[in-house]
Parts: structure tokens; sequence; C-alpha cells
């Protein structure tokens, strides 16, 4: 079969008409989870199958497409979705936060602001932020529709009685302009800052659980907390080992069994961009990329069986 | 001021009930139910099991729709009103103690955040006062201070049960349901959560309709006493005055049965 035999972005025309209507909804009526009628997609539930399909009502010919997962633009997940519509769209696709005009993303906002004009996609495990609270789908839906968010609360509040803190650390819980409880996908709450007053759309996708629901530009989304332990963002208490950055989150990578560990910026293209300008961070200079690192086994493979 | 000055002065019923019925098919839950309870009063409903009590209970805190009747509280039709409304109500002004706790509480949350819930439902959003609120109210009911960050699945049913009492009376509502709010309890505890009940009353002006078949209960605790056998109210009055003159042959039954100590 010939990539050709696939509509344009893989979905059919009826069923983007029908998800476009759903992210209408869901950004006409901020924070609010709109159903929609999720389609078997050629990956696995758990693989981004609600922001695929977001991302494929939402691609347009003259788009440049940005997939991120953990804040990575090449790992297995990112690779596989950006292939994906390069094979079914045809579309431009970047590395660079700046130039895409649609970046999908797992677990992460980037690091460099988003613009207007940008919308962020995100892949969505759970959209019900009251799902371990009260199991009953009726009843957490009741419970938006009545505004009844004290359960949210309780949450916290175990949290600060077992932990001394609220301990959440990513899907933590927001507030949208003042109305829905929205679970954020689970970034870590480092970003839920750049949640609020973002110029870029923000659309929500959940496949398994056929949910869509988005946050306009410049919503107004506040992390939930209590008077006397409000709301912290955190990280890694370190900077970055590669470009020396302060400010951006942090992943934990292990390098021997020896102890040794360094950190890096989650997000490769902020890293990256960094160096590029010349910042080094502690391990800077002698560091190679994990992609030229990853190219650095190409052609090994096929020869390691007779390296004995 | 004593109760009848109370009652005197307040003259309009906090909560009106008329005709009211539940079917379940061709069965009878309860029928034709009437009465009025006044602000600070302790209204209590006795039967048999199977009597229809509980479900009259049930249809007055809303948990089920009557097929006929009114119900009037604080002069607004409660049937009427949107689910909003009656929410909010049943949250804020009202209060249900559950027969089993494992009903009223959350089992996967800690004591603390039991009796928390309701204050945050209401909007407090200050975490060392709801923490200080629960620990006065687990005090009042007999918890220890220590077990406030444990779950109920840790406690016996008596504490469970207490706990269950303190989680709906934090948010000093008005109208408190209680179905067999002392069955499990051990007779001090129930002697102490009795006492406690009737200083809130005095108190708080709060009202109460509790359902029980324990005639000790609503001696020491209602004003009046309803007096229920299949679906239909049998007897009503003075609680002392019911027990000590009853005149329904259900009700001198019911009364003569009771083992004497």
């Amino acid at each position: 079969m010939t990539d050709q035999a696939y509509n344009f972005a893989y979905l059919d025309e009826q069923t983007k008409r029908m998800i476009r209507r759903a992210i209408l909804k869901g950004i006409a009526v901020p924070g609010y989870q709109v159903p929609f009628a999720s389609r078997e997609m050629p990956m696995p539930y758990g693989w981004g199958t609600g922001g695929v399909q977001v991302t494929a009502a939402c691609l347009v010919p003259e788009d440049r497409l940005k997939v991120i997962d953990q804040g990575a633009d090449d790992t297995t997940n990112a690779v596989s979705i950006r292939r994906f519509f390069q094979r079914t769209a045809g579309v431009a696709t970047t590395e660079a936060t700046t130039e895409a005009t649609v970046i999908q993303t797992r677990h992460r906002i980037p690091e460099t602001p988003l613009k207007a004009g940008q919308i962020l996609v995100y892949q969505v495990p759970i959209p019900e932020p009251l799902r371990f609270l009260e199991p009953r789908e009726t009843e957490t839906r009741k419970m938006h529709e009545l505004e009844e968010y004290g359960l949210m609360h309780v949450k916290l509040y175990e949290d600060i009685a077992r932990h001394g803190q609220i301990a959440t650390s990513y899907a933590y819980p927001v507030k949208v302009e003042g109305r829905y409880v929205m679970d954020p996908s689970p970034i870590p709450k480092f970003d839920n800052p750049k949640l609020s007053g973002n110029p870029a759309i923000q659309l929500f996708g959940a496949g398994r659980e056929q949910r869509i629901y988005a946050l306009p530009p410049w919503t107004e989304v506040v992390s939930l907390d209590f008077d006397d332990h409000p709301f912290e963002t955190s990280k890694a208490p370190h900077d970055c080992d590669l470009c020396g950055a302060q400010d951006s989150y942090l992943d934990e990578v292990i390098t021997d069994d020896q102890g040794g560990r360094m950190f890096v910026c989650s997000d490769t293209d902020f890293c990256a961009g960094r160096r590029a300008k010349g910042h080094a961070g502690r391990l800077g200079a002698g560091q190679k990329s994990s992609k030229t690192f990853a190219n650095s086994f190409e052609g090994i493979w096929p020869g390691t069986e007779g390296a004995r | 001021m004593t109760m009848m000055e109370r009652m005197a002065v307040t003259d309009q019923p906090l909560l009106r009930v008329e005709g009211l019925t539940k079917r379940y098919g061709p069965r009878i839950g309860c029928a034709d139910v009437s009465f009025d309870l006044y602000p600070g009063e302790v209204l209590g409903i006795v039967g048999e099991s199977g009597s229809g009590k509980s479900t009259l209970l049930s249809c007055l805190a809303g948990h089920q729709r009557p097929d006929l009747g009114r119900i009037t509280y604080d002069g607004r039709d409660v049937l009427a009103m949107s689910e909003t409304d009656r929410r909010r109500l049943s949250r804020t002004d009202w209060a249900y103690v559950h027969q089993n706790p494992r009903d009223g509480l959350r089992m996967g949350v800690s004591a603390g955040g039991n009796v928390g819930e309701r204050l945050m439902a209401v909007g407090a959003r200050h975490y060392g006062e709801i923490r200080g609120k629960a620990l006065d109210w687990l005090g009042r009911v007999e918890i220890a201070p220590d077990r406030i960050d444990d779950r109920p699945s840790a406690f016996s049913g008596g504490m469970q049960q207490r706990l269950q009492i303190a989680r709906n009376l934090v948010t000093s509502p008005r109208l408190v349901f209680m179905d067999e709010p002392t069955g499990g309890l051990d007779v001090s505890v129930q002697a102490r959560l009795l006492d406690l009940l009737r200083g809130l009353v005095r108190d708080l002006g709060l009202s109460v309709i509790i359902v029980t078949h324990d005639l000790a209960v609503v001696r020491l605790l209602a004003h009046r006493l309803m007096v229920m056998k299949s679906g239909r109210v049998v007897e009503q009055g003075l609680t002392d005055q019911v027990l000590d003159d009853p005149q329904h042959g259900y009700t001198q039954l019911l009364v003569s049965s009771v083992l004497q100590v």
C-alpha cells in the first residue's frame, strides 16, 4: 500500500470534522471535557492516540510539526509520531520550538515560550482529575456540573498530612478561569505556571478515554493549593550539566554503576539551542548529544556478533 | 431559654412534610406521612424493621424521590429545587449520618481528611485551620488526636461511627438526619454521644430527625416521637407521653418489648 492511499493526515474528513467540533466546543468551554468518538489508531493506547487524533484534525499542509516526548525530540514515541505524520500528511517537521506551528507533546511544555498562532497538543492518559478520588464517572460528571471540587482539596490535604507538603509533583490539578478543575496531563508541576496566560492554543486529547479539552490563548489557569501551603514548582536543585541552564526542568541520568549521575535539560531543543550559542555546563564540552551518540552505533550492530 | 420558649418564639417550622408517599412498585415504602419540625427540635421515628422509617428518612434527605407529597424546608419547596441547590443544601445546612459508617466515610482518606472534606467543600482553604477543626471534632467524639492521619479502615466500628458524626457536624448544619446512629457504639460512648447531641441541639438550635429502634435513645434525645408500622404513622406525640401512655396497640407492644435491666 502506498502512502497516497491514506487521506491527508490519516483520518478521513468526516472524522476530522467530528474532532474539530469537539475541539471548538472545548475551546468555547475552557477546561470542560468534551466527549468524542475516538478512533482506532495504528498505535497502542498509551502512545498518544488522543494527541495524534487532535493533531491530525488540526494539521494543514502548510504546518510545520514538532513532536516531543518527555521534552525530547528523539525518543521512540516522538520519532514514531513525527514519522507517522511525515508519511500520512507530508508536512514539514522541525525540532525547533520557535519554528513549529503545531507541537504534539507528552509530559512537557517546551522551555522556549510559545507564541500566538502555535498549537500545543497534549497526550492525556486520564483526563478526569477526580478519577482516583471518586471512581464513578456519573458522579464525577455531576461534580463538574455542580462545581463540587472539595474532594480535590481532600487529596492535597492528604498529601500534606502524610508528607508535610503537597507531594503531588505531576498531573497537578488546576482550575481554569475559576470554573472547571482540569488535569493538565502528566506534565511536571514545574510546567503548571506556563499553562496560564499562554498565547498559544493548548489542546488535550485522551484517546482511550475519548475526551478532548482545551485552553484558548490567554486563559487563566490556577494551580490548586491551600492558603498556608501555597503552590510551588519543583525541579532538581542542579544546573544542566550540558548547557548550564539554571531554570529549566532537568532529567537525572545515571551514567555508571558507581553512583555517577548527570542532570540534563529534559527539553532537548532548548538544551541544544543553548549549547549552539556557546553555553556550557559542568560536563558540557566533552559530552555528545544523545543523537550523535545514537548515530555512532550505526554500522556497528551487524558486526557485533563477530567482534569477539 | 427553655425548649418550649424557643419553640414559641419561632412559630415557623424548619421542615414541613405533607402527605409524603413512596412506593416500591405495588409495595408501600411509606404512605401519607405528615409532620412539622421546628428549629431546635429532635424528632424520633421508631418502628420495627420494614416499617418504612428508613425510606421516609432517605426521601426527606433527598436520596430518593417520593411519589407524592410536599417537603418544605425553611420556606422553600425541596422537591421543586434544582439539583445544584439541593446538593448545596445537603452539604451546608443538612447532614446525614448513615447507619453503616462505611457508607458515610471515605475509607481511603485519613480521619482528618474525612472531617475536613465538608469544610473544603464549602470553601475552606487554610490547611492549619482545617486540621485544627478536625482535631477539635475528633476530640469531641473521643477519638485520640494521634489517630488523625489514620484511615477509617484501621478504626473499630464504633470509632468509624463517631468519626462519621464528627464529619457531619463539623460544618454546623441546621438539620441532621440520623439513621440508627448509635448502632455500633458501646454504652459509655453512646451516653457521651447523646450528651453531645443534646448539647449541640441546645447551643446551635440544631434540628434532628433520628430513626432508631432503641427506645432508650429516643427517650433521652427526642422531644417528639413518631411510631411507624407498615409504612404508616400509627401514633405521634411528645416522647414521654407516647412512651408512658401508648395508645396504639403496636406502640404498646413496642414499649412492653423493651428489656428492663
